[in-house]
């Protein structure tokens, strides 16, 4: 076994064993920390790609940034059991169904496609380096690109007027 | 059979070299506490420690035998697990940032193999940093919410917000830097400055908002407002104890050292030596590694002493200055730098 497999392994098990320990665990403080051992387990896998600037990038945004907000909300607002609203049953079931269509939708996708006969470039491959992926972005992508920067904009805008006093 | 295929040496090589950072960010970090005393003393007129050893200089071990053997308490009504994990999180965020530094000249040896002093020169270079620190804020976060204390979890929030608040300038001010590089390797960086001379001549006003966002990241005043005893008794560590809050203590200081290490390899030339070209002298690989380690230890302990000296100069900030500095004064600024920045250098290619 080449180290690369064993990173894999290795990797693929703390993903989805935090990603498990994220919807069973009872404190949502728990939830939000196994959340972020699964972003950096993803990270993991996203460097064994080469896809650096990907790795660095999903740990600044989503392990520093989001989770940090999600932390915040949930310290302040200080839940526990006795305020936790109870869900009947009729909503569970609800929920598990919604999740198993999109389980389904998403097998469905991907079952026909030709994903499974193109092998990941493992270790190989410079997209993911920070100058060819910058290029790609601001020529063969630059309308896409601008265009999700401007609805990023938007966003940020709107927030400011919600969160501004009358 | 080959069940592994890792190349043992450089595993080795990395070990050893990764052993020496760490041992000397913690004595770095050890005589910054003692640095820090004796500052405040000169400042004000007193003689500061010196008890322990000539001139106080066994100080901070005499601290930290007192912190070792203090008793350990770990409140009842915290949460346990998360409780310890605060300071361990702190610590090694702190430690982790030291790992795309370039100490050192690289090492050439006799047989011409190149060894750089440097633990990782990877392709993200100071994004790598920036990621560390942005996780950085877990540590006191998850420290404050665990003592399970009002105090506590109000500067774990005012410290998580300063330190998030203040990333987007310094990232924004990083930038220009790399508009002038072209390069997010550290290595690449600092010969860049060889070159064309230090970025702080160039951007001067970046390493200024820079330096004011590495104040605030570390928690030092005048922007310490996560420790500002006066209105919090003492902050996100209130509940702590013993090596535990030794720990929080000394990450601090290690933050300050790496961010010092951080300002001199991104603004001041890194291991360079100012006005001479020490290529020239042709001195044994092993003697310029060592004379540009040094060069770069004095250039960090000169920030050190700039962090000390401004620590018992300004008083602290209010909350609400610190976050207009931050949100309507340094990011504007940070923002007109970047674009002057990216046009001049357009206007120079043309």
């Amino acid at each position: 076994m080449s180290i690369t497999q064993i990173l894999f392994w290795f990797l693929s098990v703390v993903a989805l064993f935090s990603a498990l320990m994220v919807i069973t665990s009872k404190n949502p403080v728990y939830s939000v920390l196994w959340l972020i051992a699964t972003f950096f387990a993803i990270s993991g896998h996203y460097i064994l790609l080469n896809a650096q600037f990907l790795a660095i990038v999903n740990i600044i945004v989503y392990a520093g940034a989001i989770m940090v907000l999600f932390l915040f909300v949930i310290m302040l607002m200080n839940l526990n059991k006795e305020t936790e609203p109870q869900k009947n049953r009729w909503q569970k079931m609800a929920g598990a169904v919604a999740g198993g269509c999109l389980l389904l939708v998403l097998v469905a996708a991907l079952k026909d496609s030709d994903i499974k006969q193109q092998q990941a470039l493992v270790n190989g491959g410079s997209i993911g380096l920070i100058k060819n992926l910058g290029k790609e972005l601001f020529t063969t992508y630059v309308i896409p690109f601008e265009i999700s920067s401007v609805l990023f904009l938007s966003a940020m805008v709107g927030a400011v007027v919600i969160g501004k006093k009358e | 059979m080959n069940l592994l295929s890792i190349d043992l040496w450089f595993i080795i090589g990395k070990a050893i070299l990764i052993f020496c950072i760490v041992g000397l960010s913690f004595f770095i970090a050890m005589y910054t506490t003692y640095a820090e005393r004796k500052v405040a003393a000169w400042l004000q007129d007193r003689i500061g420690p010196n008890r322990a050893g000539p001139f106080g200089i066994l100080q901070p071990l005499a601290d930290g035998g007192k912190l070792f053997f203090k008793e350990e308490i770990i409140p009842l009504a915290s949460n346990k697990f998360l409780f310890i994990l605060g300071p361990a999180l702190a610590m090694i965020t702190a430690l982790l940032t030291s790992t795309v530094i370039p100490w050192a000249a690289p090492f050439v040896t006799k047989t011409g193999s190149v060894i750089p002093l440097q633990v990782a020169d990877v392709d993200m270079g100071i994004l790598l940093v920036f990621s560390i620190v942005s996780v950085g804020v877990y540590g006191i976060m998850i420290g404050g919410w665990a003592s399970n204390n009002k105090f506590s979890l109000i500067a774990a929030i005012r410290g998580a917000s300063q330190m998030v608040s203040y990333e987007l300038p310094m990232g924004l001010a990083l930038i220009a830097v790399l508009f002038m590089t072209g390069s997010l390797r550290m290595s690449e960086i600092v010969a860049n400055q060889v070159q064309h001379g230090w970025n702080i001549i160039y951007q001067p006003l970046g390493f200024l908002i820079f330096f004011v966002c590495a104040l605030a990241e570390c928690n030092r005043t005048p922007f310490d407002l996560p420790e500002a005893e006066n209105e919090l008794n003492f902050g996100y560590h209130q509940e702590y104890s013993s090596m535990k809050l030794g720990f929080y203590l000394f990450a601090e200081y290690i933050n300050m050292f790496i961010s010092s290490a951080v300002m001199v390899t991104l603004f001041c030339g890194g291991y360079d030596i100012p006005f001479l070209n020490e290529a020239s002298w042709g001195l044994s690989s092993f003697w310029m590694s060592l004379i540009s380690f040094s060069v770069f230890m004095i250039k960090i302990s000169f920030f050190l002493f700039v962090f000390l000296w401004i620590r018992w100069t300004i008083p602290r900030f209010r909350y609400d200055q610190l976050m207009n500095l931050g949100w309507k004064k340094l990011i504007p600024l940070a923002l007109i730098n970047m674009i002057i920045t990216a046009a001049v250098i357009l206007w120079l290619k043309k």
